[in-house]
């Protein structure tokens, strides 16, 4: 049987286009420093380190030498520390990886940091495309804004979704964003702002893209019996998984749904004990790193049918006001230091059950789903957090 | 520090060169596609004919060695027409398109040519999923997947 495991501290970064401010190092050593004062921590009481990036973005391969000191100073007190990369999900890995350090039984309090440096990436879709193979697939110009255009073209055709409902995400997403002090774009967008930005790939126009984020994000977790010291308010596990699709985009052209992710959200809601998510959940943080992926992700995770994401927006279920807010943060789509912005899912996603998360805060939450995509739509992770000892 | 310093940044660079088999089977394809032949693989337990051919089958974890041949038409299962320069991408705008050529029960990534992409309205008009499609050879065929020049609506 897994152990009992919460989260106990949280840093999160300032991010922005290039933290030119900051060296490598500096930017981690922001989020730590930052989670261990949350948790009232020393470095010394870190018992392992899990560390995620997405290389080679940050034009440093395995950046986790370089950033050995910032993470706690896991060098001089000689720290276990395992790297994770697994594409846009490397994040949310980081977070598992965390988790299932605790959850063991092996180690008692466990250091999750996750960072990337996108913004000291010239060419992001160059470096995206080395990740695909060269044999067949790389020379056609496929990315991460492609596939998702694929995805939205086919919603459109399935379901009816429009221009309208993609700008209707984006602007809730930029109002968010502007409460948090830790997001990168964080400007005023309207509906018709939004429609008039420019076409990128049809149908995703500027609004309906992430941008090119310098951030970083750490997490603490600790055991039951750490956690009760620690902190009066921690965020406890209720469930977790990832889950694999295959590697072929061609294999799986029904883009308008993601089955893998609704497969995924059937295990960890059974081990959560959640029956309907929108009833169950009080708040969700989505790896939305292009708009129309939050309305395929509101149906795969059981937030409304198949081909209804698109209604669910425009009765503003998923807004601040609504009855299941989804990224109070301004999600992915405002802020994407792509290796660390699952990782600042589960850390946004525990700042609200522990009440932590300031001018972005939903009322009373109890329960709170952090979601990670990656690897050409192939990964999913999802963290399923809770104010109650599961 | 009374006085902001103004901080220096360094270029960097990656220009690594390596070298990529293709392997027995997009060997094969590859060859077969400078006879002007799409050539797929059979899977001897669930039958499905894949493509791009692969050298075996995830789903049953057997290796693939019945080679068919498929259609040089299909049908689109799905597109993006990309209007943004990217360094190292095709020069926009573009159309990328998932295609499921006839007896091929997964689709090929490809480009799809000969429809004037300028106009989104106007191309979307006449871009439908569902709608037929057959390739067209380059002339000088060189052994690779761009030996298809792109793929066409079927006049």
């Amino acid at each position: 049987m897994p152990r009992r495991v919460a989260i106990v501290g949280v840093g999160l970064t300032r991010t922005s286009s290039h933290r030119a401010d900051v060296t490598y190092p500096e930017l981690v050593y922001e989020a730590v420093s930052a989670a261990l004062a949350q948790a009232a921590l020393e470095p010394k009481d870190i018992d392992a380190v899990t560390y995620g990036s997405m290389d080679p973005f940050d034009g440093v391969f395995a950046p986790e030498r370089w950033n050995v000191e910032a993470c706690a100073g896991a060098g001089a007190t000689n720290l276990p520390l395992m790297k994770i990369t697994t594409g846009g999900t490397t994040g949310g890995s980081t977070a598992l990886a965390g988790y299932y350090h605790v959850a063991s039984g092996l180690f008692d309090v466990v250091l999750a940091v996750a960072s990337q440096r996108v913004g000291e990436t010239v060419e992001a879709q160059l470096v995206l495309n080395t990740a695909i193979d060269p044999i067949y697939e790389r020379w056609l110009g496929g990315g991460a804004i492609t596939i998702a255009a694929l995805q939205a073209v086919r919603h459109f055709w399935r379901y009816g979704t429009t221009e309208q409902d993609l700008a209707h995400i984006a602007v809730k997403n930029h109002e968010n964003a502007q409460r948090n002090p830790y997001a990168h774009l964080m400007r005023m967008l309207t509906v018709q702002d939004a429609l008039q930005t420019r076409l990128i790939s049809w149908p995703l126009r500027l609004s309906d893209c992430c941008p090119s984020s310098d951030g970083a994000c750490a997490i603490i977790f600790a055991s039951e019996e750490q956690a009760k010291r620690i902190t009066d308010r921690p965020a406890w596990v209720i469930g977790a998984g990832q889950i694999t699709d295959n590697y072929w985009v061609g294999d799986r052209p029904w883009y308008e749904d993601w089955d893998s992710l609704s497969l995924l959200a059937r295990r960890v809601y059974r081990q959560a004990k959640i029956d309907d998510p929108l009833r169950d959940l009080d708040v969700a943080e989505l790896y939305n790193a292009f708009s129309v992926q939050e309305i395929i992700e509101y149906e795969a995770l059981g937030f409304c049918e198949k081909g209804k994401g698109g209604e669910l927006i425009r009765k503003g279920v998923t807004t601040m006001e609504g009855q299941l807010p989804v990224c109070p943060s301004g999600g992915v789509l405002c802020t994407n230091p792509i290796g660390a912005s699952g990782l600042i899912r589960v850390a946004e996603a525990a700042l609200q059950v522990m009440g932590k998360a300031e001018g972005r805060q939903v009322p009373n939450v109890r329960k709170a789903l952090a979601h990670a995509w990656g690897a050409a739509i192939g990964f999913h992770t999802l963290m399923l957090l809770s104010s109650d000892v599961p | 520090m009374t006085q902001e310093e103004e901080i220096i940044v360094i270029p960097g660079r990656w220009d690594l060169p390596f070298r990529h088999t293709a392997g027995r089977v997009a060997s094969r394809f590859f060859h077969g596609l400078k006879a002007k032949r799409i050539l797929a693989l059979r899977c001897p337990r669930c039958q499905r004919v894949l493509m791009p051919p692969r050298p075996f089958c995830e789903r049953c974890f057997q290796p693939l060695d019945d080679w068919v041949e498929v259609g040089q038409q299909g049908t689109l299962e799905a597109f993006t027409i990309c209007y943004a320069r990217f360094t190292g991408l095709p020069d926009p705008p573009y159309c990328l398109i998932l295609v499921k050529l006839d007896g091929a029960d997964s689709a090929l990534q490809h480009l799809l040519g000969e429809v004037a992409l300028e106009d989104v309205q106007s191309a979307t008009q006449r871009i439908q999923i569902g709608m037929r499609l057959e390739a067209l050879w380059r002339e000088e065929r060189e052994g690779g997947i761009k030996d298809i020049k792109y793929f066409r609506p079927v006049a």
